[in-house]
């Protein structure tokens, strides 16, 4: 056993540098899902109102779309329904972030070598990685387990497991391509692609068959979390499915680890020119950045085309139910199911293209704590010349991703392209205030510049699952996302808009501020 | 003669880390300055306050006759930075790089002369900044540096990782500035570098300049040693001035003296008859563990 010798200290090391993130991820995911019973118990707390969601739900396909069948109609399948794709979704999330940082980034920041330097076998590093998914993973399911253990244990270890089995099925395909790439950025950037296929092909194939009896959606494991139907007959076999694809991906793994030298990988770098065009600060930042905007800008106009060809399903429900028109109506729209379908929609892109700006921004940051920073900053270049080379692409880029979303929206729905386009921009300046939040923190109080990310997420969480949750109205409004007009369907409103637009744009230049004030970090 | 840089009264913490109490520094237009210290004296803090990286607590600062935080893009079109630990970007290759520095300076870079430093520093520029050795990465800084032709080098230990045929290559570089007029502040821990490039040395401890002048005048204020053996035991030398360690053990004496009171030893060695005598003057290593080893002991 001489390959996994020292797995014991790097686990131990890789949960010690992870000791607020992992209980945290474990948390968030874990957590959602045990709310699901009190909250959906509070809105549906009968049993007829109950089956009239599930009836309605399931007879609508662009709601199969977003969260698959309903199989159950008691209070822990109407759970599984409601938040099990998404608990899935951010369990693999969880899972890609935790083995990528753990195995390619330690490559490429040169941490790797000087621990395999030490008493460290070869499958080490990556066993470890793997045990600390597999620990967040598992105290997501946990918590998932002691949350819907009342209605049912079956049914909630059969959601635990499907959830926490999903965030495993992606640790491991991050696992894959931290050999496959030189880059930690890439190796996230091929996982996350992975992640939205698996979305797309579940959606369309629910989206397309009301039974789920789709093929597609047996090629995609958040299809799989959904065929596991909790509390809707709890098919095991299902899960056994997802153990041998850990189980293979893991092994597949292992053997590419074997089989290149730390440091090294299956896609080489190759040489660059030997003189350079770039001509500035504005160019340098641009050329960092054109690769995560061309990934994120290809997802948005795809997504776009896919969502955009399910809209006209929207109004296939039954028009007299009042409880499906209800939540419809909570979810952002107010006449009409395909507006209402399409302004969610609208706003999942703007919630998603705030994650994309958050880290544009933030990549400034990076720039500056790698020692990156130093030497431009040495040279005849201000940080504020600096500091807007990479603000263009974060705000710039947001606006470009919408206008991608909005494009594909429009082509594959077909009928009204302005509207479809105007409202994909008018998520603008909800996104412009978390970028501007993010340059805040970045410029003011640098060593904070990651809670960027929990105030995206936490609009995030608000924006997909608030709704449903029946969260008081002053909760949903820190959210800037809250502020903005329902569109399409929804009267236009410029209020809202234009003073998220003067925040972000005072938030944007207090950060400036600060930037220009304070100490370089190192 | 004008002076390039100087630094008076210099604070600077961080928290409750005073990085800089109270350094002073003075680096002649013109001159190859040595700036040495032992690790965490604060030399990089200062390097980077004057380039206006980070921001003095107190003190004055000019750096070519400006204020290096107020004016630090019109100072930096002067100078040209070379950090101890060059990070790159991966996907950039270091030719890239190299041209991207010379384009922020405003002035391409003569293309003759970008070509001859890497050839000279037998630096491969197609090369991607990942795929730089520790060395190579110093090269790309120091080709960037060197091309840019400024008034004002500030290398902040430039050769660390470089072998020492490169080590030759950038000595004869800095050198070659020094002719052309250019002043170099060289943070330094390599001491033969130091001692066969620098005109005038500073160095700090703890945050404060601890000594400055020339190696000349570095060397006097510390001790010889000297070893005699003597016709006839020596009378009161541990009473003389300036005499440290003095073991004498019947006709022969092993001390230590202060360069500057080297004479009175001598003389009351000659009064006790000398028989064979050595006196090694101090080299640069002693000088510098000298002042290194007090930071230990004080610490």
């Amino acid at each position: 056993m001489n390959a996994f010798a020292g797995t014991g200290v790097l686990t131990r090391l890789a949960l010690r540098r992870d000791r607020l993130t992992a209980p945290l991820w474990a948390l968030v995911t874990g957590g959602l899902v045990a709310s699901g019973p009190g909250s959906l118990g509070g809105l549906y707390d009968t049993p007829a109102a109950r089956a009239e969601l599930a009836a309605s739900m399931t007879a609508n396909s662009s709601m199969r779309a977003f969260y698959g069948p309903v199989y159950a109609d008691s209070l822990g399948g109407l759970t599984a329904w409601r938040f099990g794709t998404f608990a899935a979704v951010l369990a693999a999330v969880a899972g890609l972030i935790v083995v990528v940082r753990h195995t390619r980034e330690e490559e490429e920041t040169g941490r790797q070598e000087l621990l395999s330097a030490g008493a460290v076998g070869r499958r080490a590093p990556l066993t470890a990685a793997l045990l600390a998914a597999l620990a967040v993973n598992t105290g997501a399911a946990l918590l998932v387990v002691a949350g819907l253990a009342g209605q049912g244990l079956a049914g909630a270890l059969a959601l635990a497991l499907a959830v926490g089995g999903t965030g495993m099925v992606f640790a491991t395909v991050a696992a894959i391509a931290a050999q496959l790439t030189e880059s930690a950025r890439l190796a996230k950037g091929l996982t996350a692609a992975a992640l939205g296929l698996a979305f797309a092909l579940r959606a369309a194939g629910d989206a397309g068959d009301a039974g789920g009896n789709s093929p597609l959606t047996w090629l995609s494991p958040l299809g799989w979390t959904v065929h596991v139907r909790p509390y809707g007959g709890d098919r095991w076999a299902v899960l056994l499915l997802i153990a041998a694809a850990v189980v293979l991906q893991t092994l597949l793994a292992y053997g590419l680890a074997a089989r290149r030298d730390v440091g090294a990988s299956f896609l080489a770098a190759r040489p660059g020119p030997a003189t350079g065009r770039l001509s500035g600060a504005g160019a340098l930042a641009l050329r960092l950045q054109r690769g995560a905007l061309a990934g994120w800008g290809t997802g948005f106009l795809l997504g776009g085309l896919v969502f955009g060809g399910m809209a006209e399903g929207a109004a296939d429900l039954v028009g007299d139910n009042e409880k499906a028109r209800e939540i419809f109506a909570r979810m952002g729209g107010q006449q009409g199911m395909t507006d209402a379908f399409l302004a969610t929609l609208v706003s999942l892109f703007g919630l998603l293209a705030a994650l994309y700006a958050v880290g544009a921004v933030l990549r400034a940051h990076g720039e500056e704590t790698s020692g990156r920073a130093e030497p431009l900053l040495a040279a005849p270049l201000g940080r504020l010349r600096w500091a807007a080379g990479h603000l263009l692409p974060a705000f710039a880029g947001s606006a470009l991703l919408l206008a991608l979303s909005g494009l594909g929206l429009t082509l594959s729905y077909g009928r009204d392209a302005g509207p479809l386009l105007g409202a994909s921009l008018a998520q603008l300046p909800a996104v412009w205030t978390l970028a501007g939040a993010a340059v805040l923190l970045w410029g003011a109080v640098p060593r904070a510049a990651g809670a960027a990310w929990g105030a995206a997420g936490l609009c995030l969480a608000l924006g997909w699952i608030g709704p449903a949750l029946d969260l008081p109205r002053a909760v949903l409004d820190l959210s800037p996302y809250a502020h903005l007009p329902k569109l399409p369907g929804g009267p236009a409103s410029w209020t809202g808009p234009l003073v998220l637009t003067v925040l972000a744009a005072v938030l944007t230049a207090a950060g400036l501020a600060g930037l220009r004030r304070r100490d370089l970090r190192f | 003669m004008t002076n390039a840089l100087a630094v008076t009264g210099l604070h600077k913490s961080f928290g409750r880390t005073h990085a800089l109490d109270g350094l002073d520094l003075t680096v002649a237009t013109g001159e190859v300055h040595g700036f040495l210290g032992p690790n965490g004296a604060g030399k990089s803090t200062a390097i980077r306050v004057l380039l206006g990286l980070l921001r003095a607590d107190s003190g004055t600062v000019r750096l070519l006759g400006g204020d290096p935080w107020a004016d630090a893009v019109a100072l930096h079109r002067r100078l040209a930075y070379v950090p101890g630990d060059v990070t790159l970007w991966r996907n950039l290759s270091g030719g890239e790089v190299i041209d991207l520095y010379g384009r922020l300076r405003g002035t391409p870079l003569d293309p003759a002369r970008r070509a001859a430093l890497i050839e000279r520093f037998e630096l491969d520029p197609a090369k991607k900044g990942r795929s730089y050795s520790k060395g190579n990465r110093q090269k790309v800084a120091l080709v960037a540096a060197f091309a840019s032709d400024a008034e004002l080098l500030v290398l902040d230990e430039p050769t660390s990782g470089l072998d020492p045929l490169m080590e030759e290559v950038f000595q004869e570089c800095v050198r070659e500035a020094r002719d052309r007029g250019r002043t170099v502040l060289l943070s330094s821990h390599i001491l033969s570098e130091v001692e066969s490039l620098c005109d005038r040395v500073s160095i700090v401890r703890r945050g404060r300049t601890v000594e400055s002048g020339s190696l000349a005048e570095l060397r006097h204020l510390t001790r010889t040693s000297v070893t005699a053996e003597l016709a006839a035991p020596p009378e009161g030398l541990d009473r003389l001035p300036g005499v440290h360690d003095p073991h004498v053990d019947g006709r022969r004496v092993r001390l230590q003296v202060d360069t500057d009171k080297l004479e009175p030893v001598l003389a009351a060695l000659l009064a006790a008859g000398v028989r064979s005598l050595t006196s090694t003057p101090p080299t640069l290593e002693e000088l510098f563990l000298r002042h290194y080893a007090d930071d230990e002991a004080a610490s």
